[in-house]
């Protein structure tokens, strides 16, 4: 079959996929005031908030401001088996170290290699300097717990955190994926290091499709389980986690990076102001329907409660 | 904002844009291609004459110097040559004159008045007021026949234009009855004839004068005066043209004079000579444009590119094609969605090919930045700080560079030797840029990425260098307005991008089914 771009354009239309042009012209610079981009751009900034809040943040081990206090970092970590390293600026992965466990002075990484004191250090100190923030400016690094994940997506994650994105417009959740780290995107769940992407149902916290790169899956291709028609543990409080998490951010478009620990539950692991829109594919589902239902709303609800409601009630995938 | 506001203004933007950019083609005669040319004629009119011996004035009529002066022509440039003369231009009501005098000259004298002309299409302006000529010293049996051909062309004609158009004809056309025979015989040659037309006319209290011009032609010859006759009729000067009575200004005629005074006066000779020598050429068309304008305004040329000094030019007409660079980086990021290095990258690096031309400069790219990765991923491995380890690259890529140039020397290729300006610190940071996507997201990402940028810096390379496109944005500026218009409202393009439909495409297959 030949491509013809008008005749897909217009099929997606109909759908009501949104393309990044139209994401940032009519959501992202419509709703999200550049002064509240810290409150989710800065990782460390977003924990502080969350906390406030009484919303579930991963607990803060260590920060990292300076070159010098890269050695001190050692000692403070000494007691901790698992953690993970992350610059605060960081965004789509970039930067971000799982570890694992340790052999003698080695920190072990989510992927299996091995890697040594100086080695970490160095990438602390380019995290430092910068190498791994937007624009390059100096940044800080966090140290903080690993998730445990709960062991209910045992069989469909490859070495890593699997974490649910949520959508969430105007404080009202629109869409929802969850995704399964590979034995590729080593142990991260970002879509584009290889990650899976699993569309989840809003009324009922069940999955429904699946994508790894561009194509649709119906089993992990590492652990070759089936992906589809899982139930997602605490669905209800996710969303309200979620709604609750943006109302807190100020941003109207968010989405909101979620993770499930076998002790602590639910745990919000970042904001994005500018969410990638995967999720569609995932969901084999456009985002505008959803948009304009809660754009034509005459009122916003004022309570996380009934907009997540209102989400389960209308926003099923179809 | 709203979204109309944006269209008005981006409306409003490339109307001033256009509108700029037409008036100097279509007024100023601005060309669009860097090689058109204009027709050009040199008129040199040449006065001889003979001196006695004492003090002597000549003068000579000139042509109108403002633009309106003149049918379809305008007079570019002059000049005056007269090696011992002293020179005076003065203007009257009859028009423009040069006043030669000198204290003593004996035998055959020349001077010479030089034009530069060029076509120019704009509203002939002629406020002169009339008046009636003298009327002509005439014979009895003159009189008589004339007052029979006047009567005659009266019964033929209908107002004040045609009347002195039949007359025209009876007259100087077939003069076949002896009354007009009569008049017309001793009159001269076509200047004589005109001039007693004009005279006769004042009889009939008609106000006629006779206009002074010469036909130019697209070949290089002495050209003849050509009178014209004119008939005020209350409202304007009506021309017609003596050789077929026809009314209106025959084509291609330059009007020199419309003084009721002689074309060339001297004070020692009779009997002057005044020849015309026209020459016609081509030239430059951005070179009369310019002068063009000067005559115009000289503002026009002070407060322009043009104005400026020619090294400064030739910068401007680099930094003119950024912003369209910019615009294909605007378009193909944004509607084809094609990913780069940095937002601009690939329009510096598509500057610094200028001067390595595409070829080489894709070479010289390719083997610097491949080079610099392999080193790169040596220096991650001794683990430098950030700043110290781009340092290092940047110091690498200016030695590598130096070695392509050498090599290519040696080779007898010229790429590397006009490298002096491509920038280094570009290509330290695309490598740096393409060592992290590499570790971060994979080769092919990277390698994608790099190529993205690169295909890219070609694009907006062949565009920024297509000579044309530069000519046009040098001497139109004021076309970036229209682009800055267009980027207004591309900014609020919300549709999908071309990579975007191939991404989804699953998804629009899938739902259709
Ligand atoms: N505390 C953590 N415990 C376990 N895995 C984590 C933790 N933080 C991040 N990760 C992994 O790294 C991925 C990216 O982290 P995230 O905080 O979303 O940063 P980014 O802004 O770079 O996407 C997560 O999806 C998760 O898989
Ligand atoms: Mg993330």
């Amino acid at each position: 079959m030949i491509f013809n771009p008008f005749a897909v354009a217009k099929r997606l239309r109909k759908i009501g996929l949104v393309g990044i042009n139209q994401r940032n012209a009519d959501y992202v610079l419509r709703y999200n005031k550049r002064k509240f981009y810290p409150r989710v751009d800065d990782k460390l900034l977003t924990k502080q908030l969350a906390i406030e809040h009484g919303l579930p943040v991963p607990e803060l081990y260590a920060v990292v401001r300076e070159e010098h206090e890269i050695e001190e970092v050692h000692a403070k970590l000494k007691d901790r088996e698992k953690f993970v390293v992350k610059p605060a600026h960081g965004s789509g992965g970039d930067g971000i170290m799982v570890v694992v466990g340790r052999r003698g002075s080695k920190y072990r990484r989510a992927n299996g290699l091995l890697m040594t004191e100086d080695e970490f250090n160095h990438h602390l100190s380019n995290a430092l300097s910068g190498l791994f923030s937007l624009g390059g400016q100096a940044d800080a690094v966090l140290i903080e717990y690993c998730v445990e994940f709960d062991p209910v997506f045992d069989h469909v994650s490859y070495r890593g955190v699997p974490d649910i994105r949520i959508i969430v417009f105007q404080g009202y959740p629109v869409m929802a994926m969850i995704r399964l780290p590979t034995r590729m995107s080593d142990g991260k769940a970002n879509l584009h290091q290889g990650a899976i992407g699993v569309g989840i149902d809003l009324p009922t916290g069940r999955t429904c499709k699946g994508v790894w790169g561009n194509e649709p899956v119906k089993e992990h291709p590492d652990t070759e389980h089936s992906i589809i028609g899982m139930e997602i543990p605490h669905w209800d409080d996710l969303m309200m986690i979620a709604a609750t998490a943006s109302d807190m951010s100020g941003l109207g478009y968010v989405g909101v990076d979620i993770v499930l620990d076998k002790q602590l539950g639910p745990m919000i692991l970042e904001l994005n102001a500018r969410p990638g829109l995967a999720i569609q594919i995932a969901n084999g589902n456009g985002l505008q329907h959803r948009l304009q239902a809660i754009e034509a709303l005459p009122k916003l609800a004022a309570t996380a409660q009934e907009r997540v409601a209102f989400s389960r009630e209308h926003f099923g995938t179809v | 904002m709203k979204k109309s506001q944006l269209y008005i203004l981006a409306f409003i933007l490339a109307a001033i844009g256009f509108g700029w950019a037409g008036y100097k083609y279509q007024v100023l005669k601005f060309p669009l291609e860097p090689d058109a040319e204009v027709q050009v004629w040199t008129i040199q009119a040449r006065a001889e004459f003979n001196a006695t011996g004492g003090p002597n004035q000549v003068e000579l009529q000139l042509p109108g110097r403002a633009v309106s002066d003149q049918p379809g022509f305008v007079v570019l440039d002059e000049r005056l040559i007269s090696r011992s003369y002293g020179e005076q231009m003065t203007k009257s009501r009859g028009g423009r004159q040069v006043e030669w005098s000198v204290r003593r000259a004996r035998g055959k004298q020349s001077l010479y008045y030089v034009a530069t002309v060029v076509r120019d299409e704009h509203e002939w302006v002629d406020d002169s007021r009339p008046r009636l000529a003298d009327e002509p010293e005439l014979s009895e049996a003159e009189q008589a026949a004339l007052d029979t051909v006047f009567d005659e062309v009266k019964a033929e004609s209908a107002d004040t234009a045609t009347f002195s158009r039949a007359l025209v004809r009876k007259l100087i056309l077939d003069p076949e009855d002896g009354g007009a025979q009569l008049l017309m015989a001793n009159r001269g040659g076509a200047r004589g004839k005109a001039e007693f037309l004009a005279s006769a006319l004042a009889i009939r209290k008609i106000r006629a004068r006779v206009i002074y011009g010469l036909i130019l032609t697209q070949s290089n010859a002495t050209a003849e005066v050509l009178p014209l006759l004119q008939v005020h009729n209350d409202q304007r000067w009506v021309t017609i043209d003596l050789r077929n009575a026809e009314e209106g200004v025959p084509e291609n005629f330059f009007l020199w004079s419309r003084s009721a005074k002689p074309l060339l006066q001297v004070d020692s000779d009779d009997s002057p000579n005044l020849t015309f020598n026209v020459q016609y050429n081509l030239a430059d068309a951005m070179v009369m444009a310019k002068r063009r304008s000067e005559v115009r305004n000289r503002d026009l040329v002070n407060y322009s590119l043009l104005g400026l000094p020619l090294d400064a030019q030739s910068t401007y007409r680099i930094l003119l094609m950024v912003p369209l660079g910019a615009f294909i980086m605007l378009l193909l990021r944004n509607f084809v969605g094609i990913k780069t290095f940095g937002t601009f990258m690939p329009v510096l690096i598509a500057l610094a090919f200028r001067e390595t031309q595409l070829i080489g400069g894709i070479a010289l790219f390719v083997t610097v930045v491949g080079m610099g990765l392999l080193v790169r991923f040596y220096l991650e491995r001794l683990r430098l700080l950030l700043v110290p380890r781009l340092t290092a690259v940047l110091t690498l890529v200016v030695l590598l560079m130096a070695a392509v140039s050498v090599v290519s020397n040696r080779m007898g290729i010229e790429v590397g030797l006009s490298v002096a300006l491509f920038p280094i610190v570009i290509m330290a940071m695309t490598i740096e840029r393409m060592s992290i996507a590499w570790d971060e997201r994979g080769p092919s990402h990277a390698l994608k990425e790099g190529f993205g940028t690169l295909v890219t810096a070609c694009l907006a390379y062949v565009i920024m260098t297509w000579d044309r496109l530069e000519f046009l944005f040098f001497v139109y500026p004021e076309l970036l307005l229209v682009l800055f218009a267009l980027t207004l409202v591309m900014g609020r393009y919300s549709g999908y991008r071309l990579t975007e439909l191939l991404r989804f495409r699953a998804l629009a297959t899938e739902q259709s089914k």
